[in-house]
């Protein structure tokens, strides 16, 4: 990097950083992301991870923590981390160990949690983010990542189920979690907001967890604090469990305030827990720092240290997908898309999946043809319908034959369009070429025989003779009332422009 | 038939497979015994005498239909530690005394496939934690040699229901010499295999990086008999290794094939005089010495070796098997098995109560000592300082082998002592002090008879050997007991006939 643009980017932060200033305030918050891992069993037993079942269905003698069982890692969930690390261009932590996080808890089974503190599989990494993405302000920003470590989730405390008592729900336990630490890099709730929605994207990119935040497999706990600039970092409060994007930047905000509200009254914050009430819109202490346990800390002596092997990483390194960022620069530079189409089309791993099987069929030079199709219609059918790409009953081979029938002049736009809903509603079947089948069986063929077009032309002039003596008189409108009438006799069919020169021709 | 309990278990065997007597006879004998001499000791907490009257019958057919495993109708018990589906497993404490386990351990499922017949779950101090039984919730054991003596422990139980001849073998576990020390107080041999020979799953945990489960007989082929089924790799305990499987009575009929009248020519076996220490008996001291000189008329070597100061081993060993224990121990917490406190007023108060009511002093007394080497602030200077003495003691055992095959040792500083001498705790654990490293180094180790005091006391003489070489060890003290009979000795209790 040239000192050149080394000193622009200082200068953009600075003006950035301004910016962002509360009341005089500076906003420093620190993230900790827990994401459940996809696979099918545990982390340390062999029953399932399904979410929704009966309570303590899903819970084997080793969830349950019955005297005498003991852990085994499951190896699915270290491919898993080790994907994540190299996600985040980390340092891997090749000999990594298991510590026990103790502490009393009923949804805790054992008495302790089995999770990596002294030695994590993740350590120092970084995710390049874009914060208010698509907005004019938005701006680039590298968020560092302090570490990431395997752990494994508790049970659930149920409150409503038995009348005057708790009960104990442990299918949740021992469900594999990767904890994600942020260096405290975020300055604003937008900032906080652009990392976990960087991390979200990743995660679920690599196809290493479902991260579905309404059921929990994504929970975020943002670290705030508030300082003058330049001072030494505030006391910080931790906004727990916080399970949708909307919620994140309101409670962030609430705390900002309230922490900045505090310190104007001449007050001190105080280290605490807090929790996000959504219905009140603000933030509440659950405990404070006289209550934090001391967890006791050791290495689990029932699992052995892990260690990883070079080539182990070299070919996990080799089968990862071309990541977002990556796959976006790619998009705008070697298919020509716009930045806001290569956003889009990158969304997800699945769309951008889809979107280049389409180019693959059509070819690259119609790249920007199949992307307006994936985003615009494609996109906005299955968006209405609130399903996924992944349910789109379009295949991308369907779209991509429909898509040559548009190049090779068979159909208009405007047949294209009831092509793609009959498409859409599956009435061509599953054959790569259901486009073409459509085109037959509904006559949707486009008019490109000039002498055809000529003699609808003609007939369609000798009717509406007021229509062409106002043209002719110099009323321009005229003339696209004259297509109009052409393509409503041809049933739509007729090639526009086709239409338009031989209509010029005769009105001479 | 009176006799059957002194039959060594190749003599059952053989019994078994000529006939002469048949597992439910075999079965009901042992039971017959333990209804009635068992008021004298209390070394059972469980009898399983009707399943196993059933198992007998069922064993018996099968062999009558070809069945040739060699274990097949074989009785025996298991420490009350070891979880047995269907069955209550306390581990000597009031917080499971209604703890029916769901499961079994591997290594009962492992005896079970072999075809022994379990005849119950017999005592041990609470958790494991002690070296006398007497922190058992189902009261002291008696040793059978002399009823005002203690057992030794924490398999207390397990070595007095053998030396009492309720079984020929049982299962033990040793986190710092329960199975040598109470082998040892009761003139058995008994041993501690390479940590991770033996699955720890279903055995409940005290120190999980010590734990290790053994076997206890009247003889060293008595113990690998009941040590084969026992070991190999368990899928379900990340802990257990993968090594190459021996058969160690096969191991013992060669090593007595090929001895002559030097059948230890060639052993050399360590002798360190660290563990020649103050406080070890006279008594004790005279007949470890002369079971060495035994062994050099034999054909051994003896070689002078350096190990770690004793003193230093046990201070190091009181904060790891703490340390672990206070964390292993929160799971009985009165929540979802075990003893729960009655009308707990909230949360708090079901915890401490529960727990307060449920463990025993000295379970209490090691799970507070642990929680302060794990806390904050204490940590380095203890846990830490002691793992760091941990791989000390490791290399110290690993330089020492370099010069010799086997360490020798008194197993234990004195013989078994009288109840009524309340030891103070940490006197108390003065009695680990020969024991406990070969934990901390995760070594293999052996506890033989050797002889008796003048009280008639018996005495043990412990064997250390390299990793992995159990059958190094149960050779030695089989060829050993080839040419003494010390191991022949019975128990006051033993030579009782019902």
């Amino acid at each position: 990097m040239s000192t050149a643009t080394t000193d622009n980017n200082a200068v953009r932060e600075h003006a950035v950083r301004k910016e962002l200033f509360v009341d005089g305030y500076e906003v420093v918050i620190g993230i900790e992301i827990h994401c459940q891992l996809n696979t099918e069993s545990k982390i340390f037993s062999s029953a399932p991870t399904d979410f929704g079942h009966e309570p303590n269905s899903q819970a084997s003698i080793v969830d349950l923590g019955l005297p005498g069982v003991l852990p085994v890692l499951n190896a699915g969930v270290v491919d898993r981390a080790l994907k994540f690390g190299i996600g985040v261009n980390a340092e891997l932590g090749l000999f990594n160990t298991f510590d026990r996080k103790n502490y009393f808890y009923p949804d805790l089974p054992k008495g302790y949690q089995i999770t990596q503190m002294a030695n994590p599989i993740v350590g120092e990494g970084y995710i390049d983010v874009v914060v208010n993405e698509g907005e004019k302000n938005e701006y680039p920003k590298r968020m560092g990542i302090t570490r990431a470590h395997l752990e494994e989730d508790a049970g659930k405390s149920v409150h409503d189920a038995v009348d005057g008592m708790t009960g104990v729900d442990l299918n949740r336990a021992g469900t594999p979690l990767i904890e994600i630490v942020s260096e405290p890099d975020m300055r604003s709730a937008h900032e906080a907001l652009a990392y976990i929605k960087a991390i979200h994207q990743l995660v679920t990119w690599l196809g290493i967890s479902d991260a579905v935040m309404a059921e929990g497999s994504f929970r975020c706990d943002c670290n705030v604090s508030v300082r003058e600039p330049g001072a030494e970092l505030g006391t910080r409060t931790e906004l727990k469990n916080l399970n949708s994007f909307r919620f994140i930047e309101r409670a962030i905000n609430r705390e900002i305030e309230r922490q900045i509200d505090i310190l104007e009254d001449g007050g001190q914050v105080l280290q605490a827990t807090m929790l996000y009430d959504p219905e009140r819109d603000e933030t509440r202490v659950m405990r404070t720092k006289e209550d934090a346990n001391d967890y006791r800390y050791f290495p689990d002596p029932d699992l052995l240290p892990v260690r990883i092997e070079q080539h182990t990483v070299d070919s996990i390194r080799a089968a990862m997908p071309e990541l977002p960022v990556a796959r976006r620069a790619r998009f705008e530079e070697a298919l020509g898309l716009s930045e806001y189409d290569a956003r889009i089309l990158t969304g997800s791993r699945q769309i951008a999946d889809y979107f280049e099987a389409v180019v693959a069929e059509v070819g690259q030079a119609d790249a920007k043809m199949a992307g307006n199709w994936v985003m615009g219609d494609l996109l906005g059918a299955l968006n209405k319908d609130d399903k996924e790409i992944t349910d789109s009953p379009i295949s991308a081979k369907q779209l991509a034959g429909m898509l040559a029938r548009i190049k090779d002049d068979t159909l208009s736009g405007k047949l294209a369009k009831k092509v793609f809903s009959a498409l859409y509603e599956r009435e061509g079947g599953d054959a790569d070429d259901a486009a073409d089948k459509i085109i037959e069986e509904k006559g949707l063929k486009q008019e490109t025989d000039t002498g055809a077009i000529k003699a609808i032309v003609e007939e369609v002039i000798a009717k509406n003779q007021a229509m062409v003596e106002e043209y002719r008189g110099g009323k321009e409108k005229a003339f696209n009332g004259l297509v109009g009438q052409v393509m409503k006799a041809s049933r739509g069919s007729a090639n526009p422009q086709q239409v338009n020169q031989i209509l010029k021709e005769l009105l001479g | 038939m009176s006799e059957l309990h002194l039959l060594s278990t190749q003599q059952l065997i053989t019994g078994l497979q000529d006939k002469q007597f048949s597992s439910l006879e075999l079965t009901e004998h042992y039971i017959k015994r333990i209804d009635a001499l068992d008021n004298k000791i209390n070394s059972f907490i469980t009898h399983t005498s009707e399943t196993a009257r059933a198992q007998a019958k069922a064993a018996d057919e099968m062999r009558a239909q070809g069945d040739q495993r060699p274990l097949l109708g074989v009785p025996m018990a298991h420490k009350d530690i070891f979880c047995t589906q269907g069955v209550l497993t306390t581990c000597g404490s009031k917080m499971l005394h209604n703890f029916v386990s769901p499961y079994d351990a591997t290594i009962v499922s492992n005896i079970d496939k072999a075809g022994m017949i379990s005849l119950g779950k017999l005592n041990m101090d609470e958790f494991a934690m002690g070296s006398d039984n007497s922190s058992s919730y189902y009261g002291t054991v008696q040793n059978p040699w002399n009823l005002e003596r203690v057992p030794g422990g924490s398999s207390g139980g397990s070595a007095a229901a053998v030396a009492a001849g309720f079984v020929p073998v049982a299962t033990g576990s040793d986190t710092g010499g329960s199975i040598r020390q109470p082998a040892s107080f009761c003139g058995l041999t008994g041993i501690k295999p390479t940590y991770g020979r033996v699955s720890r799953f279903g055995m409940i945990a005290y120190a999980s990086s010590l734990d290790q489960a053994g076997s206890m007989g009247r003889s060293a082929k008595d113990c690998a008999y009941l040590l084969q089924p026992m070991i190999g790799h368990d899928p379900r305990d990340a802990t257990s290794i993968k090594y190459d499987m021996p058969d160690y009575v096969q191991d013992i009929n060669d090593a007595e094939a090929a001895a002559g009248d030097k059948p230890f020519a060639g052993l050399r076996i360590g002798v360190a005089k660290e563990y020649f220490s103050a406080g070890l008996d006279a008594e004790v001291e005279t007949a470890v010495r002369a079971a060495l000189k035994k062994y050099e008329e034999l054909g051994a070597t003896i070689v002078e070796v350096n190990i770690t100061d004793p003193e230093i081993t046990l201070a190091t060993y009181y904060m790891l098997a703490p340390a672990e224990a206070s964390s292993n121990l929160s799971r009985f917490d009165g929540v979802r098995f075990g003893y729960r406190c009655e009308n707990p007023t909230d949360l708090l108060d079901l915890y401490t109560r529960s727990r307060s009511e449920g463990f025993g002093p000295e379970v209490q007394r090691r799970i507070l000592t642990g929680t302060y080497a794990l806390s904050a602030g204490y940590f380095d200077a203890y846990y830490t300082k002691a793992q760091k003495i941990r791989r000390l003691i490791v290399k110290d055992f690993d330089e020492a082998f370099a010069s010799c095959d086997v360490i020798a040792s008194p197993t234990a500083p004195t013989a078994a002592y009288k109840l009524t001498d309340n030891l103070d705790p940490a006197t108390m654990y003065l009695g680990d002090v020969y024991t406990i490293a070969v934990n901390l180094a995760g070594l293999p180790a052996l506890s033989q008879p050797v002889g008796l005091t003048s009280e008639g006391l018996p005495v043990g003489l412990q064997l250390i050997g390299k990793h992995w070489q159990e059958s190094q060890l149960l050779t030695t003290a089989h060829l050993f007991q080839q040419h003494t009979d010390h191991h022949l000795q019975h128990s006051a209790i033993a030579k009782e006939t019902v």
